[in-house]
């Protein structure tokens, strides 16, 4: 682990206003860093800006002032295009509400970021989709189809697919927010093992307690502004 | 980017609503057949209604016309040069019907690198002698073999054998004036011409080319028959026919051979222009109907698609979320676009072929027109071209603005907005 303690995400001085209805401020001056090998929660109560400032983070919302380094290369005001392939190959994500594809198979959707990638054959892939899933003990359902997959598994193939890329940072809103206590549980005890085994560096955003407690370390948010990281 | 991905990605969003996507290719599919079978079926119409008129017609006929002399005497005196003469009750000058040094001008037309053939033909008027009665006919003397060539005569001879009629005294008869004549093939008939010459000639044929008063009037005889007829030198002929190898140089060169050759000239957009007009009307209509059939199923894509994106905007979304950028999501919905005009398209001609074969074995018989059994289509495959492009192109459009407006889609939006 020698790259271990350089930054990998770096917020300088974060603004972001929404204009509708009327224009109000959402992030006021946020600033931070995520170093290599973290495993970082972001917590606040409903409404006080932490998934407005994950997607700031993502690259998909480029709508705001500030400047924003990944892996020390500045990157705010970069073309779309530009970002997409970035979020392709360095960031992996995990929604609260899964987001498979539906057409294609439990597989597939783990494969579909590396295809777009496209920096291994197809059965090369094919082989790192399975070792990505047997982690997650999902290998037995690699052929399903991702809407016969239960809300806990479905979960897990996202977190399969957001490390298929090998990503520099993982990014998770609310990963555990739509399961019940026990699948919970297991997505916990999953990202535990990967910030443990792995050493892979992540960013929850979360308003559940218990795991932000589980978590590194813990940025707390209210009204826009970090109170205490 | 690589394109495999894309129609993989294209095809599971086809296949998960593969009833849309199917009824988009069919509405592509029908437009497709429906313009093959329509543009397949008037232009064959188109075809055999022109060539009625204009495979017989020379692109340019040569004859003298019976007309009075433009150079009146009083214009030439230097009296009368000046003033406004009128002159009345002119009579046309005595010149002949027949063209003079015939020989040579044929010679030289042949030898002219725009012109196909040249046939050389005498009109004449006739009384055919029936019982008591005499009627009013014109034989036309024909060089058998050119007209054949040139001018499909054979096409429309319905009984008999054309090629007795190069043997003298034998005559083809127009069917209105062989059915008025109650002659049969084999008959012996009698011919006085206008100069008084009275023949015996033998009817070998009938010849029908669906213009009825054109059939009442016409008949045919070789052209040695009716220079024997009028008592004529073997010199002797009325009009040189030209057909030239494209249609398009006839006023041109009607008017710089009328100059070089010093008789009168008529070119065949000038005789038939109506059929022209005609022609291009419904070539228009055909083309206007079959574009209209695309454009509606066009529209049809359209929505499919529009309504496929409302479904899809989560997978959308998530496809932007994990790296795909905006050009990777309008590819995926224009190649969607294009796999049904492709599909569609292509069933399509086929099946439009068939149609064309269907309508091409339904019975047409008329009297009007003899050589024709069924239905006439036109298998030109430029049609099956325009077909094949057209339904890319239609579906092109009709995938470009929703392709554009999927490419558009904020992940956050979406991902938000749950």
């Amino acid at each position: 682990m020698s790259k271990q303690g350089k930054p990998v995400l770096q917020a300088v001085e974060i603004d972001k206003y929404f204009y509708n209805p009327t224009k109000i401020q959402v992030l006021k001056k946020v600033s931070f860093t995520v170093n290599r090998g973290e495993f970082v929660s972001v917590v606040g109560k409903s409404g006080c800006g932490k998934s407005t400032l994950l997607y700031i983070l993502s690259t998909m919302d480029t709508d705001y002032q500030g400047k924003l380094h990944l892996d020390q290369e500045p990157i705010s005001g970069k073309p779309h295009d530009y970002l997409a392939r970035i979020r392709n190959e360095k960031i992996g994500f995990v929604f609260q509400f899964h987001y498979l594809l539906n057409e294609f198979s439990t597989l597939e959707n783990v494969m579909i970021p590396a295809l777009k990638l496209g920096k291994f054959s197809r059965e090369e892939l094919e082989y790192r989709a399975m070792e990505k899933l047997k982690i997650f003990d999902m290998q037995d359902h690699a052929l399903k189809k991702a809407n016969q997959l239960s809300g806990g598994q479905k979960q897990r193939v996202a977190i399969a697919r957001a490390l298929i890329n090998d990503p520099l940072l993982i990014m998770g809103d609310e990963p555990t927010g739509n399961l019940d206590k026990k699948n919970s549980d297991i997505v916990f005890n999953k990202f535990k093992e990967l910030a443990e085994e792995f050493n892979q560096t992540m960013l929850i955003v979360t308003h559940d307690p218990e795991f932000a407690a589980g978590t590194h370390r813990i940025i707390e948010m209210e009204d826009g502004r970090i109170i205490k990281s | 980017m690589k394109w495999s991905l894309i129609i993989e990605l294209s095809k599971a969003l086809m296949f998960a609503r593969i009833k849309q996507t199917g009824i988009a290719a069919v509405g592509v599919m029908f437009s497709i057949t429906m313009f093959v079978a329509l543009l397949g079926f008037m232009n064959g119409l188109n075809t055999m209604l022109d060539g009625l008129v204009l495979n017989r017609t020379p692109h340019i006929r040569f004859y003298n016309e019976i007309k009075p002399n433009p150079n009146q005497p009083i214009d030439q005196t230097l009296e009368f040069s000046e003033s406004l003469n009128i002159i009345r009750s002119i009579k046309p000058s005595t010149s002949r019907l027949a063209i003079h040094d015939a020989e040579k001008i044929i010679q030289t037309l042949q030898a002219d690198q725009r012109v196909l053939g040249v046939s050389p033909k005498i009109s004449s008027q006739v009384f055919f002698n029936v019982g008591t009665i005499d009627l009013t006919g014109i034989v036309n003397g024909i060089d058998v073999e050119k007209e054949a060539q040139l001018f499909s005569f054979t096409d429309y001879i319905t009984s008999g054998d054309y090629a007795a009629l190069a043997q003298t005294n034998t005559i083809i008869l127009g069917k209105g004036a062989a059915d008025r004549m109650l002659a049969d093939v084999g008959d012996v008939i009698q011919v006085t011409t206008a100069q008084g010459n009275r023949i015996q000639l033998k009817v070998v044929g009938y010849y029908q080319s669906g213009l009825g008063d054109f059939d009442n009037s016409n008949s045919f005889a070789s052209l040695t028959t009716v220079q024997k007829m009028l008592g004529e030198s073997p010199s002797y002929v009325t009009d040189i026919q030209v057909k030239l190898k494209d249609l398009d140089l006839a006023p041109d060169m009607a008017k710089e051979m009328e100059q070089i050759f010093g008789i009168d000239a008529d070119d065949i957009q000038t005789v038939n222009a109506q059929f022209e007009t005609g022609t291009q009307i419904r070539t228009l209509i055909s083309y206007a109907v079959g574009i209209t059939l695309l454009v509606v199923s066009g529209f049809g894509i359209y929505n499919i698609l529009n309504m496929m994106i409302y479904e899809k905007l989560d997978t959308i979304a998530i496809l932007k979320a994990i790296g795909f950028n905006s050009t990777d999501v309008n590819r995926i919905f224009i190649t969607i676009a294009l796999s049904i005009g492709l599909i569609g398209g292509a069933v399509g001609l086929i099946l439009g072929f068939l149609a064309c074969l269907g309508i091409d074995q339904v019975p047409f018989e008329t009297d009007a027109l003899p050589t024709i059994k069924t239905f006439p289509v036109d298998y030109n495959p430029k049609y099956y071209l325009i077909g094949g492009y057209f339904s890319l192109i239609t579906t092109y459009l009709a995938g470009f603005f929703p392709a554009r407006k999927a490419s558009g889609v904020d992940p956050v939006d979406i991902i938000r907005g749950k």
